[in-house]
């Protein structure tokens, strides 16, 4: 019964740093940046929130499954398969969350006036270091809000992870999917008690970082 | 030590095309707004490049298409005081003095750090924001404000001083006083500075040099 919380739990934390660093990276780049095919960029980035979940899915088996070449290259050079373990799991919920993270990250980023930017580096901070002092600190409750959500999209993911990992109890059943075949086989028990903690985890969540952004709120310099 | 300064640069309306020098003195660029002030103490600080020119302060050129040469802001030793102050919301009073002061390789020195230190306090109490230390840019008035940001700028002993409209967003009681304070503090300013205003009344009160720019061209 709790092994799909614990996978649950597991598969998110780990899907929420990887779409935390690239979202970062990705929005740092396309909004601080001069780089050539910036729009294409984007909509790349922002196309798994829009695409049905089941068809991220698919592309996503294209690529890392056995004959996808990703997944081939991975099997023949380091013997690991992908497909149908809690990895796949991770690159599921990381590739559907990660356009909450871009987003989030990128509106942040946007809302820091330039200025401050520009003021730390006439007073000597390396772009590193404006980054690091004013950009992060000043954008943080925009990325906090990113790495809620994304934390929770990739705990609720359902569709991709589906298609990519299965449904394998104890090896790539999440509460999602643990819920649906709970559903499907008439164990009612099971499926209320599951879909009374995913709730109780996001009402947790979404009222504590709203709690904690009203009090986080800078005034004018 | 002077500043010399020659740029072309292409902007959306016209060509801001200027150049001039100065030695230790105040130069006040009058002009309305649009007219490229604002431009010009961008290009001199590294946030713009200009499309051609020179910018030299003292001996040392931070700025020369022909040379290749753009010292990057970071590196110029510039104390600016943008319009709006810029004061980062996120630190006290006292962190936004010390921010700059922190970057420099002397502060990582144990035996120069206090020097240094004592210098920004020295700074403060001159410039009567002592008592503000631990009150975040958002707490305190316009007129603390721009003690703070200039007070920010000042301790990391720069070549050269950049004022952005400085007095522009004050109110009329408040800009009074501080004419009469900033009159005094430049009596102490020992290094070149360029003030830029719509106001002829501040540049009747503190230039020793004059210039007027419109649509990027100098007047006089």
């Amino acid at each position: 019964m709790f092994e799909p919380v614990i996978l649950s739990l597991k598969v998110a934390a780990i899907a929420t740093v990887i779409a935390f660093f690239l979202g970062v990276f990705f929005a740092y780049l396309l909004t601080k940046k001069d780089i050539p095919g910036k729009n294409i960029w984007e909509t790349v980035l922002i196309l798994p929130l829009i695409l049905p979940p089941s068809i991220v899915g698919y592309l996503l088996l294209k690529v890392f499954g056995k004959r996808g070449p990703i997944g081939a290259f991975l099997l023949d050079t380091f013997g690991i398969q992908v497909v149908f373990t809690w990895i796949a799991c991770v690159i599921a919920a990381s590739v559907v969350a990660l356009p909450l993270m871009y987003q989030n990250a990128k509106g942040a980023f946007q809302s820091v006036d330039e200025t401050y930017e520009m003021a730390a580096k006439t007073l000597g901070s390396s772009p590193f270091k404006v980054f690091q002092t004013i950009t992060i600190p000043l954008s943080a409750p925009g990325i906090i809000s990113g790495i809620v959500l994304t934390f929770a999209r990739a705990l609720g993911e359902f569709g991709a992870t589906l298609m990519l990992a299965g449904n394998i109890p104890g090896k790539t059943q999440t509460i999602p999917t643990s819920i649906y075949y709970a559903v499907v086989t008439g164990k009612d028990e099971q499926a209320t008690t599951l879909v009374f903690i995913m709730v109780l985890f996001s009402f947790t969540l979404v009222f504590g970082l709203n709690t904690w952004l009203k009090k986080k709120n800078y005034k004018g310099s | 030590m002077g500043v010399y300064f020659k740029i072309f640069k292409q902007l959306d309306y016209f060509n801001l095309d200027a150049e001039f020098s100065i030695d230790n003195e105040l130069l006040v660029i009058e002009g309305s707004s649009g007219a490229g002030k604002t431009t010009i103490l961008n290009c001199i600080a590294g946030i713009r490049v200009p499309d051609e020119g020179r910018i030299s302060i003292g001996e040392r050129i931070v700025f020369d298409r022909a040379g290749k040469i753009n010292v990057p802001a970071e590196k110029r030793n510039i104390g600016y005081l943008f319009q709006n102050y810029a004061l980062f919301p996120n630190m006290s009073a006292r962190d936004n003095v010390f921010y700059g002061l922190k970057n420099k390789k002397e502060y990582r020195d144990k035996s120069k750090r206090k020097e240094l230190a004592d210098y920004a306090d020295y700074m403060m109490e001159t410039l009567g924001i002592s008592h503000l230390s631990d009150k975040r840019p958002g707490n305190i008035s316009g007129g603390e404000k721009q003690r703070v940001a200039l007070a920010r700028a000042m301790v990391t002993k720069p070549s050269l001083l950049l004022l952005d409209e400085p007095f522009s967003a004050l109110d009329a009681a408040t800009k009074e006083k501080i004419y009469e304070e900033f009159s005094e503090f430049k009596r102490i300013l020992k290094i070149p500075t360029i003030l830029i205003t719509h106001n002829h009344r501040e540049s009747e009160l503190f230039a020793d040099k004059h210039i007027t720019l419109k649509e990027g061209r100098i007047l006089s």
